[in-house]
C-alpha cells in the first residue's frame, strides 16, 4: 500500500534522513522510533508531501504523487505533531473546512463529520469553539480531522504528545480499530511502550538512518540482553557514578532514568547478585527492585548506546 | 468527487473560513471599520468639513501700538475687523513672549511717530515708517497672509486720513510746503503736483463742510472685490471635505487589512494547519487564490461600510459615475489582496515582516496622497507618485466621488491598479514556497 524507497534529505551539512526504505501493507501498523531529531518527522513529512526529498520515492499503491493537487493524496491522512486546528472555529467548523479540502460536501460530508465527532467523543461539543477544549480533546479532534475523508494510509506524527491517560487510551483504541479496518498506519513516537502496544513492526531511526526494521519480537532478539533489572536508588551519586557497573561480566548496558537504574544483563541468575553486591560495596542503597524482559528502550540503548528519551 | 487543479469546494471553504475568522476578530474589525471612519471624520473636519460654511480658523495677531495716534488706532481697529484675523492689543514685551510660546502667530509693532511719517511718506514717498513683524517661524505661510492684509489696511487707513481725516489739511499744507522747498523737480511736474494737492485740499474742505459727503470722499480703497466659486461636480454643489479624507483613510486602512491577511498566512505556515493544507490535494492556486479572494471581498465590504457611513452622516455623495466608483473600489480591493499575498510570500517571520510591511504601506499611503493632496508635493514627486498604486486609488476615488467625473475617467486608475495587482500576484505565485521558513 505504501512503499518508501531510498529517501534522502540533507539540510546544508546535516544529513537529516539517509536512504530510508520500508513498506507498509494494509492492516499493518509500523512504528518509527527514535529520539528527537532522529529524522522521524522529516521522513513522515516527505511521505506526506510536505518536504521534497533530495533522493528517493514515495509510492502509494505503486504510483508516485506527481503534483500538489494529485488525487492520490486523498489516500493519505496526516496527523501532524503540532495541533492543526483553528481555535476560533467550532469542532464542526474545523471538520467542515478540512473535509472540503478533500472535495467533500453535502450529505456525505455531514455523515463523515458525525462519525468523526463520535470517534473523537466530541459529539456533544460539536458547536463549541476549539479554544474551549482541553489538550486531550484537541488531540482527539486533531486525529478525527485526518480521518474525515477515510484515508487508507494514516500518518501519525507523535499524536499523543501532552495527552492525558484517558485521551491516550481513547486514541489507542481508535488506532487499533483502524488497523482492524485494514488501514495502513505509520506511527512515530519516542514512547517505547506506545510502540510496543500498537505496532506490528518497528523501524528504529537514529541520526537519519534505519538501524532496525523488523517485527517487535525480531527487534528484541537483536540484542543479547534478555532481562533488565530496574533498581530504585535512594540516593544517587555524582554524574556517571554507575558507569563502572557496565564493566561487570555479562552486563550489557546501564542507564539511569530519574531514580531508576536500568541494568541490562544476559543472565539474571548469575549477574544480578554481582550488580547488587557492587551497589552495596559502593554505599548505594535501593528501595525497590524489579526485573523484566528486555523492552524496546533497552534495544534502543543497546543499539545506539543512548537512551531514547535522553538522546 | 472530481479533483482538478482547481478544487472549487476547497476554494470556497477557504474563502468562507477567512471571512469568518476576519469578522469574529474584534481587533481586525475595529481596525478596518471604526478606525478609518474616526480618522477620516477628524481629517475631514480639519480640512474643511462638510460645507464651506464652516468658519475658517483665524490667524492670531498681536498689535503693538506704540504711536497711540488717531491713524494707528484706526489701523488696529481695521485689522481687528478683518474676519481672517484675531487681533489683541498688547505691549511689546508681552507680544514678543506670546509669539515665542506660540500663542500669537505674528506681532505687528506700529512705531512711535507712525502717523506723521506715514502721511508724509504717502505724499512724498520718503522717510517711510517701519512696521516690525515678529513672527513664529513655524507659521511662515501665515506671515505672508498677514503681510498682505496689513498692506491693504495701512493703505486704506493712511489714504483715508490724508485725504479725508481730521488732520488732512495739515498734511496737505505740509506737503505743499515741502514741495515748494524741493529742488531738482521739473517745474512742470512740480506745478502739476501743487495743483493736485490743492484740489485735494479743496475737496477735503468741501467734505468738512458737508459731513454726509465726507463718507463718500473716503480715501483709497481696494479697487476690486473677489467672488469665490469652488469648481466641484456641478454648479452650486459645495465641496465636501469629508470626501477626500474618507477616500484617503479607506485606502490606508484597507492596505493595513491586506497586511493582516498576509500575516495570517505567515502565521499559518508556522503551524500544523499549514501541514494539513499542504497534505491535502489542493494546488497553490487554490490556496493563494482563496486568500486573495477573501481579502478582496473584505476590502469591498470595508469600502461599502465606510462610504455608507460617510453618505449617511456627512452626506458624501458619489457625484460621478456609480459604476465607475464600484469598478475603482473593486480594482483597489484586488490590488490590496495581491499586495497582501506578496507580503505573505516574501515575509520570513511575522515579527520582521509586520514592521517592514507597515513601513511600506505608510510610504505608499503618503505618496498616494491619502494624508495630504498630491498637489502639495514638489513637481518631481507628483510625477513620481504615479508609480505607486495608491495614487491611482485616491485619484480614482476622488474623481468618482467629489469631482463628479464620468465612467471614462475611472478606466485609467482601474487599469493601473489591475496592472499592479497582476505584477504583485505573479510575484507571489513565483516566490511561493510550501516549505515553512526555518
Amino acid at each position: 500500500m505504501l512503499e518508501v524507497k531510498g529517501l534522502h534529505k540533507r539540510y546544508g551539512d546535516l544529513v537529516a534522513v539517509e536512504e530510508v526504505s520500508f513498506v507498509v501493507r494494509a492492516g499493518e501498523t509500523i512504528g518509527l522510533l527514535g529520539p528527537n531529531g532522529a529524522g522521524k518527522t522529516t521522513t513522515v513529512s516527505m511521505i506526506a508531501g510536505l518536504l521534497r526529498p533530495d533522493r528517493g520515492q514515495v509510492l502509494i499503491d505503486g504510483a508516485e504523487v506527481r503534483r500538489e493537487s494529485d488525487p492520490l493524496k486523498r489516500k493519505m491522512g496526516l496527523v501532524p505533531q503540532e495541533m492543526a486546528l483553528h481555535d476560533e472555529l467550532s469542532a464542526r467548523g474545523n471538520l467542515a473546512l478540512f473535509g472540503a479540502l478533500y472535495g467533500m460536501r453535502g450529505p456525505g460530508l455531514q455523515r463523515a463529520m458525525d462519525a468523526a465527532l463520535d470517534l473523537a467523543g466530541l459529539a456533544d461539543r460539536a458547536k463549541d469553539k476549539v479554544a474551549t477544549f482541553s489538550g486531550g480533546m484537541k488531540r482527539r479532534l486533531n486525529l478525527a480531522t485526518a480521518l474525515l475523508h477515510d484515508p487508507q494510509i494514516l500518518l501519525l506524527d507523535e499524536p499523543t504528545v501532552g495527552v492525558d491517560p484517558q485521551s491516550r487510551n481513547a486514541i489507542f483504541g481508535n488506532l487499533e480499530e483502524f488497523r482492524r479496518q485494514g488501514k495502513a498506519l505509520v506511527y512515530t513516537t519516542h514512547y517505547m511502550e506506545e510502540a510496543e502496544r500498537l505496532c506490528d513492526r518497528i523501524i528504529i531511526i537514529d541520526h537519519g538512518k534505519v538501524i532496525a526494521n523488523d517485527s517487535l519480537e525480531a527487534v528484541r532478539r537483536l540484542v543479547p540482553a534478555v532481562n533488565v533489572i530496574e533498581i530504585e536508588i535512594e540516593k544517587a551519586g555524582a554524574d556517571g557514578w554507575y558507569a563502572d557497573l557496565g564493566l561487570l561480566p555479562d552486563v550489557e548496558s546501564v542507564d539511569l532514568q530519574g531514580a531508576i537504574l536500568r541494568v541490562a544483563v544476559r543472565d539474571l541468575t548469575d549477574t544480578s547478585p554481582r550488580v547488587l553486591e557492587w551497589l552495596r560495596q559502593h554505599g548505594y542503597r535501593y528501595g525497590h527492585l524489579a526485573s523484566q524482559r528486555a523492552d524496546l528502550e533497552t534495544v534502543f540503548l543497546t543499539l545506539t548506546g543512548r537512551s531514547v528519551r535522553n538522546a | 468527487m472530481n479533483f482538478t487543479a482547481f478544487n472549487a469546494t476547497a476554494f470556497n471553504a477557504l474563502v468562507r473560513r477567512d471571512l469568518h475568522l476576519f469578522f469574529i476578530d474584534r481587533r481586525a474589525v475595529t481596525m478596518s471599520f471604526v478606525a478609518p471612519i474616526l480618522i477620516a471624520s477628524f481629517f475631514g473636519y480639519i480640512f474643511g468639513g462638510v460645507t464651506n460654511e464652516v468658519a475658517p480658523s483665524k490667524i492670531r495677531v498681536a498689535a503693538v501700538d506704540q504711536d497711540g495716534s488717531e491713524m494707528s488706532r484706526k489701523l488696529v481697529a481695521a485689522l481687528s475687523a478683518d474676519k481672517s484675523l484675531e487681533v489683541t492689543a498688547e505691549p511689546l514685551d508681552q507680544a514678543r513672549a506670546d509669539v515665542r510660546v506660540g500663542h500669537s502667530v505674528v506681532a505687528a509693532v506700529i512705531p512711535k511717530g507712525f502717523e506723521q511719517q506715514a502721511a508724509r511718506a504717502f505724499l512724498r514717498g520718503s522717510d517711510k515708517p517701519e512696521i516690525q513683524l515678529l513672527y513664529d517661524p513655524s507659521h511662515s505661510p501665515e506671515l505672508a497672509m498677514v503681510n498682505g492684509m496689513l498692506t491693504q489696511h495701512v493703505m486704506e487707513v493712511v489714504s483715508s486720513e490724508v485725504f479725508a481725516g481730521a488732520n488732512s489739511q495739515k498734511y496737505l499744507d505740509s506737503g505743499l510746503r515741502e514741495l515748494d522747498r524741493a529742488a531738482g523737480i521739473d517745474p512742470a511736474t512740480k506745478r502739476a503736483l501743487q495743483q493736485l494737492l490743492g484740489a485735494v485740499g479743496q475737496l477735503n474742505a468741501g467734505a468738512q463742510a458737508n459731513p454726509q459727503g465726507a463718507a463718500a470722499a473716503g480715501g483709497f480703497s481696494m479697487p476690486f472685490t473677489v467672488k469665490r466659486e469652488a469648481v466641484t461636480s456641478r454648479r452650486g454643489q459645495v465641496y465636501n471635505g469629508m470626501a477626500h479624507s474618507f477616500a484617503g483613510m479607506s485606502v490606508q486602512f484597507i492596505l493595513f487589512m491586506g497586511i493582516d491577511a498576509g500575516m495570517m498566512m505567515i502565521y499559518q505556515r508556522r503551524s500544523g494547519l499549514w501541514k494539513r493544507l499542504q497534505a491535502a490535494p489542493i494546488s497553490r492556486f487554490v490556496l493563494i487564490g482563496s486568500r486573495a479572494a477573501s481579502a478582496a471581498i473584505i476590502a469591498m465590504v470595508i469600502l461599502g461600510v465606510v462610504f455608507s457611513f460617510a453618505r449617511l452622516v456627512f452626506h458624501v455623495r458619489i457625484e460621478g459615475s456609480m459604476p465607475g466608483f464600484v469598478l475603482v473600489c473593486a480594482a483597489f480591493s484586488i490590488m490590496t489582496a495581491a499586495f497582501g499575498l506578496l507580503v505573505a510570500v516574501l515575509g520570513k517571520t511575522p515579527e520582521a515582516t509586520r514592521g517592514l510591511a507597515i513601513l511600506a504601506t505608510l510610504i505608499l499611503v503618503m505618496l498616494g496622497g491619502s494624508w495630504v493632496p498630491t498637489f502639495l508635493f514638489p513637481q518631481w514627486l507628483q510625477s513620481a507618485s504615479f508609480a505607486v498604486p495608491t495614487r491611482w486609488a485616491v485619484d480614482g476615488l476622488d474623481g468618482m466621488i467629489w469631482r463628479g467625473l464620468g465612467f471614462d475617467a475611472a478606466l485609467a486608475p482601474v487599469a493601473a491598479m489591475l496592472g499592479f495587482a497582476a505584477v504583485f500576484g505573479a510575484l507571489a505565485v513565483w516566490r511561493f514556497r510550501w516549505d515553512a521558513p526555518a
